[in-house]
C-alpha cells in the first residue's frame, strides 16, 4: 500500500470522495508518522489522537452520507498560536503554562466547519517572536532538511518553524501559520514548502494569540500551491468578533491556478538586490524572471526606494505592540504565576520566569521607545516611514504593475545554535529583510520553492500581491511550481 | 540615543519584568544595538507624511449594541491560578 502521509489535500480530497480511502486510515497514518518523528523533529509540542480519530470517524460519517466539507477527512496541524478549545495552547511560552482555552479561534472553527481533522498543535518560536524556532520554550524544531553529506541540524526557520517543518517531514497534510513579519513565509522558503500570509484582514485574528496588532496575519503552509489555495479558501472569513477582518468575498483561489499569465507585468525591484546577498540567491531570482518570462509575463525593474528602512520601522511598531498586547500576562488570569511578596513583586516575578529572553527584549524595546518622551522620536517616525514603504508599492501598483518578484529569504536555512547569530539579535532579524516590508504595507505575500543551493537546501521565491489579489499569486506562483518541481527532504528521522 | 544600566532597570520596572544586576548588564548591550539599528530612520524625510494608522483604508465596523454572549463567569476563571467562587484571587493590595 502506498504511504497516505506522502499524498496532497487535492489528492487525499479525491481518494476519499471516491471512498478509496478512509479518513480515518489517513488520520492513522499521520498519527504514527508523528509518533515515529516528533522526538527527532520536535515539530509538535501536543499531539491530540483521540480528537483525531473522533474527528475522522465523523467524517468517514459525513463522506458516506454524501454531506463531505471541502476539507472533509483532511489532517491539520494548528501552530500553538490558535486557540482551541480545551486543547494545549500556549504560543510556546512558558507564561501560558496549563493554558487550555474554553474557546475555539475563528480560523480553526472554519476548518472543522469544512470537515478538517486536527492532529495536534505546533511548535513555534516564543509568541511568533523568532526566526529559527529556537526561542520555544519547548525546544528548537530541527529541519527535515540537512544539507548534502552533512548531519548538521538545520533551523526549519521561524516563527512558523513546527508548521513548516511538519509539512515538509509529511507529519500533516497541511497546517495553519501566522505572519508578523516573515513568519510564514521564511520557514516555508527553508523547508521546500508554499506558504502564503494573506492581506491584511482576509482572515479573522479573533482567538490567535496576539503579538502585534497591526502586522498578524494567519495563512497556511501547504505542500503545493493548489493546496495553499485550498486551505486559504476555508481559513479566510470575515467575523464579527475581529472588526479588522474585510468584507469580501472569499474567491475559489484554486480557480485561478492554471491560469494564463499573458500580458501580466511582473516588477523586479532593484532594493531586493542586497550586499553580501550569495549568488545562488540572485541566480535563482533570474531563474523565476526567465520562468514568468516564458509564461508569457512581461518583467519590468521597478524601484521601492524605502525597502532598507522597513526593517528598523518594524523593530519599533512591533515591539511596541507586543509590549502592550503581552501586558496581559500577569499571573491572575490563566497561566504561571510565581508568588512575590506584594501583588507588584508577583507580576514582576512571574513575567521574569514565564517569558524567554528574545520575548523580554522585545517587550523592553516596545515598553522604551513608548515611554514619555522618547514616543515622537521613534514611534510615530516609525509610522510615518510605514505610510511611505506602502506608498512605494502603491505608486508601483498604480503604474500598471501586477506582482512584484523578489527572493524569499537572503540565504537557506542556518544551523541550530549558530553562534554568528546569537551572538547579534540584529543579525537574526536581518533573515526578514525581504519579507517585513509586506507586513508593514498590509500586502499578500506569497513564498514558493523555486530550486535547491549548492548544499541541496530549498530556497524560495516571494511574491507580493495588491491588496486581495491572492488569486494572482496563486496563479503565478504555479507557474513558477510547475517549472521548478516539487522538493522533498531524504528521510533522516 | 542610547540607555545605560539605571535607564534599562527602570524600562524593566515599567514592564514588570525583575531583572537581575546581570540582566540588566546583558540587556543594556543588546538595547543598544536595536537601537543603533533603527537610528538609520531619522534620516528619512517625514514632513508632511502621515503616520500609518490602518493598513487598508477601512472604516471600523460597529457591532449591535446588544448582549449576545455572557453568563460564562465558570468559563472565564478556569484558567486562573488561583480564584474562589468566581472571583480570581490576588495577593492583597490595600490594608
Amino acid at each position: 500500500m502506498t504511504d497516505l502521509t506522502r499524498l496532497t489535500i487535492a489528492e487525499a480530497r479525491e481518494k476519499l470522495s471516491a471512498g478509496e480511502i478512509k479518513a480515518v486510515e489517513l488520520t492513522d497514518a499521520y498519527l504514527s508518522a508523528i509518533e515515529a518523528a516528533n522526538p527527532a523533529i520536535n515539530a509538535y509540542v501536543a499531539v491530540t489522537p483521540e480528537k483525531a480519530r473522533e474527528m475522522a470517524k465523523a467524517s468517514d460519517d459525513r463522506i458516506a452520507a454524501g454531506r463531505a466539507g471541502s476539507l472533509e477527512g483532511i489532517p491539520l496541524g494548528i501552530k500553538d498560536l490558535f486557540a482551541t478549545e480545551g486543547v494545549h495552547t500556549q504560543a510556546a511560552s512558558h507564561i501560558l503554562d496549563g493554558f487550555k482555552p474554553r474557546y475555539e479561534s475563528t480560523v480553526t472553527q472554519n476548518l472543522w466547519n469544512d470537515g478538517a481533522v486536527m492532529l495536534g498543535k505546533l511548535n513555534m518560536d516564543e509568541f511568533a517572536m523568532g526566526s529559527s524556532n529556537e526561542t520555544s520554550y519547548y525546544g528548537a524544531v530541527k529541519n527535515p532538511w540537512r544539507a548534502k553529506g552533512s548531519n548538521a541540524d538545520l533551523v526549519p526557520g521561524g516563527s512558523s518553524g513546527g508548521s513548516a517543518a511538519a509539512v515538509a517531514a509529511f507529519l500533516c497534510a497541511g497546517a495553519t501559520a501566522t505572519d508578523t513579519g516573515g513568519s510564514i513565509r521564511q520557514p516555508a522558503a527553508f523547508t521546500g514548502t508554499v506558504g502564503i500570509k494573506p492581506t491584511y484582514g482576509r482572515c479573522s485574528r479573533w482567538g490567535v494569540v496576539a503579538f502585534a496588532s497591526s502586522l498578524d496575519q494567519a495563512g497556511p503552509i501547504a505542500r503545493d500551491v493548489r493546496d495553499a489555495a485550498i486551505l486559504l479558501k476555508s481559513m479566510a472569513s470575515v467575523d464579527a468578533k475581529d472588526t479588522t477582518s474585510v468584507d469580501l468575498p472569499v474567491p475559489d483561489y484554486e480557480a485561478s491556478l492554471g491560469q494564463s499569465l499573458k500580458g501580466m507585468r511582473i516588477g523586479i525591484p532593484r532594493e531586493y538586490r542586497v550586499d553580501g546577498m550569495p549568488e545562488e540567491i540572485e541566480a535563482l531570482w533570474q531563474q523565476g524572471i526567465a520562468w514568468l518570462k516564458d509564461a508569457g509575463a512581461d518583467v519590468i525593474d521597478i524601484s521601492l526606494p524605502h525597502t532598507k528602512y522597513a526593517l528598523p520601522a518594524y523593530y519599533i511598531v512591533a515591539p511596541a505592540e507586543a509590549s502592550s498586547n503581552l501586558a496581559r500576562y500577569d499571573g491572575v488570569r490563566y497561566g504561571l504565576r510565581v508568588d512575590g511578596k506584594d501583588i507588584i513583586d508577583m507580576y514582576e516575578k512571574t513575567r521574569a520566569a514565564g517569558f524567554g529572553t528574545e520575548v523580554k527584549r522585545r517587550i523592553m524595546i516596545g515598553t522604551y521607545v513608548l515611554s514619555a518622551g522618547y514616543y515622537d522620536a521613534y514611534y510615530l517616525q516609525a509610522q510615518k516611514v510605514r505610510t511611505l514603504i506602502k506608498r512605494d508599492f502603491e505608486l508601483a501598483f498604480n503604474a500598471g504593475v501586477d506582482a512584484i518578484l523578489t527572493p524569499a529569504t537572503p540565504s537557506s536555512a542556518f544551523g541550530i545554535a549558530d553562534e554568528d547569530l546569537a551572538s547579534d539579535p540584529v543579525k537574526m532579524y536581518l533573515n526578514d529583510i525581504f519579507t517585513v516590508t509586506v507586513n508593514m504595507a498590509g500586502l499578500p505575500g506569497l513564498s514558493v520553492p523555486a530550486g535547491l543551493d549548492h548544499k541541496g537546501l530549498p530556497l524560495g521565491l516571494q511574491l507580493i500581491g495588491k491588496p486581495f489579489e491572492e488569486e494572482t499569486l496563486f496563479k503565478t506562483a504555479h507557474v513558477i511550481e510547475k517549472a521548478a518541481g516539487r522538493f522533498s527532504p531524504t528521510k533522516w528521522w | 540615543m542610547s540607555v545605560d544600566i539605571a535607564t534599562v532597570k527602570r524600562v524593566a520596572r515599567l514592564a514588570r519584568i525583575a531583572v537581575s544586576e546581570e540582566e540588566a548588564n546583558r540587556m543594556t548591550g543588546e538595547l543598544n544595538g536595536i537601537l543603533g539599528f533603527v537610528e538609520q530612520l531619522s534620516e528619512v524625510n517625514v514632513e508632511g507624511v502621515e503616520p500609518m494608522t490602518s493598513v487598508t483604508p477601512m472604516e471600523m465596523r460597529k457591532r449591535e449594541d446588544v448582549v449576545n454572549d455572557g453568563n460564562k463567569a465558570d468559563d472565564i476563571v478556569a484558567n486562573a491560578p488561583a480564584s474562589d467562587r468566581n472571583f480570581f484571587q490576588v495577593p492583597k493590595v490595600v490594608e
